[in-house]
C-alpha cells in the first residue's frame, strides 16, 4: 500500500515537471513524426508484393513498429534522468525520508511509460489522415503492450545507469544495445523481408516478439498467439529487470 | 540525542587489482545532548560529510555504532529516518520545480496527507521567508535563497535531530549571519542540531560544542571557549608577507621562526602563510622582546599583532597545519 502511494507521489512529481516543460515533450515527438511521414511511404513500395498495396496498409505495418522503436529508445534513455537526479542530490534527499525506495524508482519509470503512451497517441492521431485504421480495442491493447515494453526498456536503462554511473558510458551502451535490438525486431522493415539467418537470430530478440504482437493487433488479429506471447515475454522480462534495478538502487550507494 | 562510538567508513575505489581503500572516517566518538548545536570543524576531505551521511542512513558504516534519538542506526535505519532531517552539502532540489512544490513533496514523502503537506509548506515559506520566490523556478534562486530552501526542506516534518552539512558554504557574510539565525531558531523550536563547517567563526559563534576533525579522526573536542583556553596565553602574529617588506625580508620567515622558537618567552612558533604565530603567556611582555630579538638579527618584521587564541590556533596545535586558507 505504501509502495503504491509513494510510487504515485513520485510519479505525480515527475509528470508535473514534465508537463511544465512542454517544449521538451514536443521535441521528443519530432523524430517519430518525421519517420511517420517520410519513411512509411517507402514501405508501401517495398511491401507491395506482400499485400501492402495502399498507404493504409503501409501505415498499419509501420505504426506498430514505430511504437516499439519509441518505446525501446524512449525507455533506454531514461537512465540519464536518474543519473542527473542522483548527481543533483535529489535521490539522497528522498532517501533520508521514510519514502519507499522502490517507489522512487517505480514512480520515475511510470512517468516514462505515461509519456510514451501519450506520444503513441499523438502518433496514432497523425497517422489517421494517412489512412491508418485500427479497432479501438486492439489499439488499447497495443498501448498496454507498449507500456510493459517501456517499463522493460526503462528498467534496463536504470540497470545500466546504476552499474556504470556515468552519462557517457550509458550513452554508448544504450546505443550499442538499442540499434541491433531495434533492427532485429524489424521496427523499420518487417522481418519477413529479412534473410533467413536474420530471422533465426531475431527469434531470440524479445522485442521482435513484441513487434510481431503489436503488428498482429494493428492487423486486427488480436487472437493470434504472438499477441499474448509477446505480452508475456515483455512482462516477465520487465518484472525481472525491475526487480534487479530496485536491488541495485537500494543497495548501499556512495 | 546522538551517540556515536568508533564510527568508521572506508571506501573501495577502483576495480580488480588496482583497487585501493580510502579511510574516510577512522573511528569517531561523540555525543550530542538534546537541544545542543554541535559542530564538526575540519578541512576539506576530513570526513565530515561521510560521518553525516552515515548518521543520516545514506551510507552504511564500515564499523562502529550509533544511536540517534534512542534508535539504533544499524538495526533500525527506517526508524531513524522518521526522527531526523538532513541537509546535504550540495542542495538536492529540482531546477525546474518551485520551492512550494518541493516542500509539499518533501512533507508527503514523510507520509503526510496533501492538505497537511500544503499547510506545512506554507508555514515553512513564512518561517524561512521564501515568500518572494516560492512559486518561481528554483534555478532562478540566489545561493542564499536556495540554501534557505534546502534547510526548510530538511526540517519540514519538525524532526528531533537535524543534520546540516556545511549550511553556509559559499554564502556571503549577510546570508551566513541570516542562516545562523535560522539555525538558532530551530534549536529554540526544540531540535538538536549537528552541523559541519570549515568556517572558524561559524564553529565559534554558532556551536555550543565543537569537535575538530582531521583526516578521519577527532583531534579535539569541547566548547569553543574551553578549546581556546587549552591554548594558554596570547598569540602574537608577526607578518612577514606584507607588501612593503616582502621583497627584502620575506625570506626572513624561516630565520625568524628558528630564532624565536628557541626564545624562552615563546612556547611555540608556527609559520602560517608568511605569518609567524608565536604562542606566549602574555603579548604585552612578549612583543618588546620579540622586536628586540628580531632587530638584533637585522630582521625587520611587518605588522605585529596580538590577539586571543582562535579555533585555528587549536587546530594548528593539534595537527601542525592551519585551517584558514
Ligand atoms: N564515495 C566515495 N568514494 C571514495 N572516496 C570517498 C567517497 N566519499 C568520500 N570519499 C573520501 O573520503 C574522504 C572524506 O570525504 P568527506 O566528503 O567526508 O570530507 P569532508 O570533510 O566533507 O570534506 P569537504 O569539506 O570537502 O566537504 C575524502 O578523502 C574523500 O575523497
Ligand atoms: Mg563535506
Amino acid at each position: 500500500m505504501k509502495l503504491v502511494r509513494d510510487t504515485w507521489l513520485i510519479f505525480q512529481q515527475e509528470a508535473g515537471l514534465m508537463v511544465r516543460n512542454p517544449v521538451m515533450v514536443a521535441f521528443s515527438l519530432a523524430q517519430p513524426i518525421t519517420y511517420l511521414i517520410l519513411f512509411a511511404p517507402f514501405l508501401k513500395v517495398v511491401m507491395v508484393d506482400r499485400g501492402a498495396s495502399t498507404y493504409a496498409d503501409a501505415y498499419r505495418i509501420y505504426v506498430p513498429g514505430l511504437f516499439v522503436a519509441m518505446g525501446l529508445f524512449g525507455g533506454l534513455f531514461a537512465g540519464y534522468g536518474l543519473l542527473s537526479a542522483l548527481r543533483a542530490g535529489i535521490i539522497d534527499r528522498c532517501r533520508v525520508t521514510p519514502v519507499s525506495r522502490t517507489g522512487l524508482l517505480l514512480g520515475r519509470a511510470l512517468m516514462h511509460v505515461c509519456l510514451n503512451v501519450v506520444q503513441a497517441m499523438v502518433v496514432t492521431l497523425v497517422a489517421l489522415p494517412f489512412g491508418l485504421r485500427v479497432h479501438l480495442a486492439n489499439l488499447l491493447v497495443s498501448y498496454a503492450l507498449l507500456s510493459v515494453m517501456v517499463l522493460l526498456s526503462t528498467s534496463i536503462s536504470y540497470d545500466i545507469a546504476l552499474l556504470v554511473r556515468n552519462e557517457n558510458s550509458l550513452g554508448v551502451l544504450v546505443n550499442t544495445v538499442g540499434q541491433p535490438v531495434s533492427l532485429l525486431a524489424g521496427v523499420l522493415i518487417p522481418l519477413v523481408l529479412a534473410p533467413m539467418w536474420i530471422q533465426r537470430v531475431a527469434v531470440w530478440n524479445p522485442f521482435a516478439w513484441a513487434t510481431d504482437g503489436m503488428r498482429a493487433l494493428f492487423a486486427g488479429q488480436i487472437t493470434q498467439s504472438v499477441v499474448w506471447q509477446g505480452a508475456l515475454i515483455m512482462s516477465g522480462l520487465a518484472a525481472a529487470s525491475l526487480f534487479w534495478s530496485s536491488r541495485l538502487f537500494n543497495r548501499d550507494v556512495s | 540525542m546522538i551517540e556515536a562510538t568508533g564510527l568508521r567508513k572506508s571506501f573501495r575505489v577502483g576495480r580488480g587489482r588496482g583497487a585501493t581503500t580510502v579511510e574516510a572516517v577512522r573511528g569517531v566518538d561523540f555525543a550530542v545532548r538534546r537541544g545542543e548545536i554541535v559542530g564538526f570543524l575540519g578541512p576539506n576531505g576530513a570526513g565530515k560529510s561521510t560521518t553525516l551521511r552515515m548518521l543520516a542512513t545514506l551510507i552504511r558504516p564500515s564499523g562502529g555504532a550509533a544511536t540517534i534519538a534512542g534508535v539504533d542506526l544499524l538495526r533500525a535505519p527506517a526508524q531513524v529516518r522518521r526522527r531526523i532531517g538532513f541537509v546535504a552539502q550540495a542542495s538536492g532540489t529540482y531546477d525546474d520545480s518551485t520551492a512550494r512544490r518541493d516542500l509539499v513533496l518533501q512533507a508527503r514523502m514523510h507520509g503526510l496527507s496533501k492538505s497537511v503537506a500544503q499547510e506545512l509548506a506554507a508555514g515553512a515559506i513564512r518561517a524561512f521567508q521564501l515568500d518572494d520566490f516560492a512559486d518561481r523556478k528554483i534555478k532562478t534562486y540566489s545561493g542564499g535563497q536556495r540554501r534557505r530552501l534546502d534547510v526548510a526542506l530538511g526540517v519540514i516534518h519538525s524532526p528531533q535531530v537535524m543534520f546540516l552539512d556545511e549550511p553556509t558554504a559559499g554564502l556571503d557574510p549577510p546570508s551566513r549571519v541570516r542562516m545562523w539565525q535560522e539555525v538558532r531558531r530551530l534549536r529554540e523550536e526544540g531540535m538538536t542540531i549537528f552541523l559541519t563547517t570549515h568556517y572558524l567563526d561559524e564553529a565559534d559563534s554558532l556551536c555550543d560544542r565543537v569537535s575538530i576533525i582531521d583526516a578521519g579522526r577527532i583531534v579535539a573536542e569541547g566548547t569553543p571557549s574551553a578549546l581556546k583556553r587549552e591554548i594558554s596565553g596570547d598569540v602574537v602574529a608577526v607578518d612577514f608577507a606584507a607588501a612593503d617588506v616582502a621583497d627584502e625580508t620575506g625570506g626572513d620567515l624561516p630565520a625568524a621562526t628558528k630564532l624565536l622558537a628557541e626564545a624562552p618567552y615563546v612556547h611555540a612558533a608556527e609559520p602560517v602563510d608568511g605569518t609567524l604565530r608565536l604562542y606566549d603567556d602574555s603579548a604585552a611582555t612578549a612583543i618588546p622582546q620579540v622586536m628586540r630579538a628580531l632587530y638584533d638579527r637585522g630582521i625587520e618584521p611587518g605588522a605585529i599583532e596580538a590577539r586571543r587564541p582562535s579555533l585555528d590556533d587549536v587546530f594548528l596545535a593539534k595537527t601542525g597545519r592551519s585551517l584558514a586558507e
